[in-house]
């Protein structure tokens, strides 16, 4: 009897928090000029309209641009920042470490507003380097915590046995270290580029006018009017968002059921 | 193959001093084992030769070159780690192979070195595996012939044989002896088994605390300890106070409270001066009789027997003597003493061995 309430209450936890987002899908297929129901029947027209309004197809562009930097950025500094903190003595490791992670703590709106009054006092403009500097902040992180907890399961003398194999350091860590940590590596890149992908808060702070990213053109678009375009863009966005981690997410396992780490 | 020579090595990690001033010679081709309890710096000493620690002080030369200077990947060493330390990404064979790849070994050549090896270590079927398919025993022999195909210089082995289970040991420890007697590389095998360094050293090389206590082949580390530790660590041993009396031809005699005069052979008294002494008694060479027993050219006082530690083919017996408890490994005979027996224990002179007292 307990039981059977609390399998109630967790499905209607689970509908109240999914079917907001079943109903924008649903209703990006609906014909009828009004992105409400009753839904008058099921069209591509606004996925048609979604590919032809150039504004979106900017916002795309930048969100998809910023969003691959972002990883690549991000990934290889978590990748560096990791190997420094795990592998070397460094002083003031823990200190480094917490700084790093720092920003995930640090409520987004805060770090945006603190980044912006800092290149203010150093007087220089916003720019899109700068939006690409805010997302690497927040999203290096993710990749560092992922990237670390993998490197620390990494043996040391899997590569003292390559470097005494004669491996010099750095083909050491091409050859044993990375293609044993890649997973972690995909992981952190896609973490990142989803993050960015996502983010609006900051962006919103630091975007050079002009510039758009698809949350912010969503934004932009929904203070005008309520378009069904916008379900349209909403299911696009959850494609991308729900279906790149989890596409990773697979490759990984792939990865590591082949090397059986 | 080359030598290896450790010269007034000093390592120290911030305060702590894990190594003093050590000196040692490998000669080419030899099996030396390093040998003591753990943080006896053994293992520090190991990981100095291959270049993957710097010596604090001192130098190290690898066939008369000093290699301080040398990074590891250019040392041309081989070494097995205790817990295998295989690539799990690479196949057993990319696991072999991977040291060619850096010697310009041409590529038509590198199949066929792959294959010796594997079959130098008894496992030329699990080329295409990789390394988590294999046990623990299969992948020790891996990592085994990873290190010697390359040819190197000085094997480095580090506890190879302690990840595995017993009966796995002592048929590794056969094998590996095997191997080497076969290729005559110069070796350096680190553990904390004192089974595994009797069994297959050329020499062993006692450590404690950071010192080396003694350097000798097994049969001289045994039978002549060079110090109380060395005695305790290999095997059981008794201690017995002495005081030394005189020196006379062919031996040198003590005074012991527990037992008499003993006069043991001047060959394994040296480095005894007068004054008090130690006399080393294995518990092997401590026999218990029946009380009455004929003790003709035997040193012997009476006991009783305070603990039995049966094993099956012998029997481990702590004795008092006095205030002194002492043991006494024993073949069974019929049957063992049983406790709080009195017996008669008795030893030869010769079996002991006199260290100096303090």
């Amino acid at each position: 009897m307990g039981w059977q309430l609390i399998r109630g209450w967790a499905v209607l936890v689970y509908l109240f928090m999914f079917l907001p987002v079943a109903v924008v899908v649903l209703l990006s297929f609906n014909a009828s000029e009004f992105g409400s129901f009753p839904m008058s029947g099921f069209s591509f027209r606004w996925f048609v309209e979604l590919a032809q309004n150039d504004a979106i197809l900017r916002a795309f562009r930048t969100s998809i641009g910023l969003g691959l930097m972002t990883a690549v950025i991000s990934t290889t500094l978590g990748v560096l920042a990791s190997l420094a903190l795990v592998r070397y003595r460094v002083p003031g490791a823990n200190a480094i470490s917490t700084l790093l992670i720092a920003p995930i703590l640090v409520p987004e709106v805060v770090l945006a507003v603190a980044l912006l009054l800092f290149l203010n006092f150093l007087g220089i403009n916003k720019s899109f380097g700068l939006l690409l500097f805010g997302h690497v902040i927040f999203t290096l992180p993710f990749v560092i915590l992922v990237v670390q907890a993998r490197l620390v399961s990494i043996r040391r003398d899997v590569e003292e046995a390559a470097m005494s194999l004669g491996a010099s350091p750095i083909q050491t860590f091409f050859q044993v270290t990375l293609p044993l940590m890649l997973p972690a590596v995909l992981a952190g890149g896609l973490f990142a580029f989803t993050i960015s992908f996502d983010d609006i808060t900051g962006t919103l702070f630091w975007k050079p006018g002009g510039v758009e990213t698809v949350p912010t053109q969503i934004f932009a678009m929904l203070r005008n009017s309520i378009s069904p375009e916008i379900n349209a863009l909403g299911t696009v966005m959850i494609v991308m968002t729900v279906g790149l981690p989890l596409l990773g997410a697979a490759i990984a396992r792939r990865i590591s059921r082949k090397s059986g780490a | 193959m080359s030598s290896v020579t450790l010269k007034n090595i000093v390592k120290r990690f911030g305060n702590f001093t894990a190594v003093h001033q050590a000196n040692l010679e490998i000669p080419e081709g030899a099996f030396v084992t390093l040998l003591g309890p753990s943080g006896c710096g053994k293992t520090t000493n190991l990981r100095m030769i291959a270049g993957l620690l710097d010596p604090t002080e001192g130098e190290i030369l690898i066939g008369g070159k000093r290699v301080n200077d040398i990074p590891i990947h250019k040392r041309n060493l081989g070494i097995v780690f205790q817990n295998y330390a295989l690539f799990p990404h690479k196949t057993v064979a990319e696991n072999v192979a991977f040291g060619l790849k850096y010697r310009d070994v041409p590529k038509s050549e590198i199949a066929g070195r792959v294959q010796a090896a594997l079959e130098l270590v008894q496992l030329p079927q699990v080329g295409d595996r990789y390394p988590k398919a294999l046990s623990g025993g299969q992948q020790q022999r891996i990592a085994l012939a990873r290190a010697i195909v390359i040819e190197p210089d000085v094997l480095l082995l580090d506890e190879p044989l302690s990840a595995l289970d017993a009966n796995l040991r002592e048929d590794m420890r056969v094998e590996l002896k095997r191997i080497q007697d076969k290729i005559g590389v110069t070796t350096v095998f680190v553990t904390h088994d004192q089974s595994e360094a009797l069994a297959m050293s050329d020499k062993i090389v006692v450590m404690s605390a950071g010192r080396i206590e003694q350097v000798g082949t097994p049969e001289e580390v045994y039978n002549t300890p060079a110090s109380e530790f060395v005695a305790n660590f290999l095997g059981a041993s008794n201690i017995i106070e002495a005081r030394s009396a005189t020196g006379e031809a062919g031996g040198v005699t003590f005074d012991t409270p527990a037992f008499g005069r003993v006069t043991v052979p001047a060959a394994r008294a040296a480095g005894v001066a007068g004054g008090p002494a130690k006399l080393v008694l294995r518990a092997e060479k401590l026999t218990l009789l029946e009380p009455g027993s004929d003790t003709a050219g035997l040193i012997a006082a009476p006991a009783q027997v305070e603990t039995v530690d049966y094993q099956g083919q012998t029997v481990r017996y702590f004795i008092r003597l006095g205030d002194r408890q002492l043991q006494a490994i024993n073949l069974i005979d019929e049957r063992p003493f049983p406790q709080g027996a009195t017996v008669t224990a008795a030893f030869r002179a010769k079996d002991c061995a006199a260290l100096p007292g303090t």
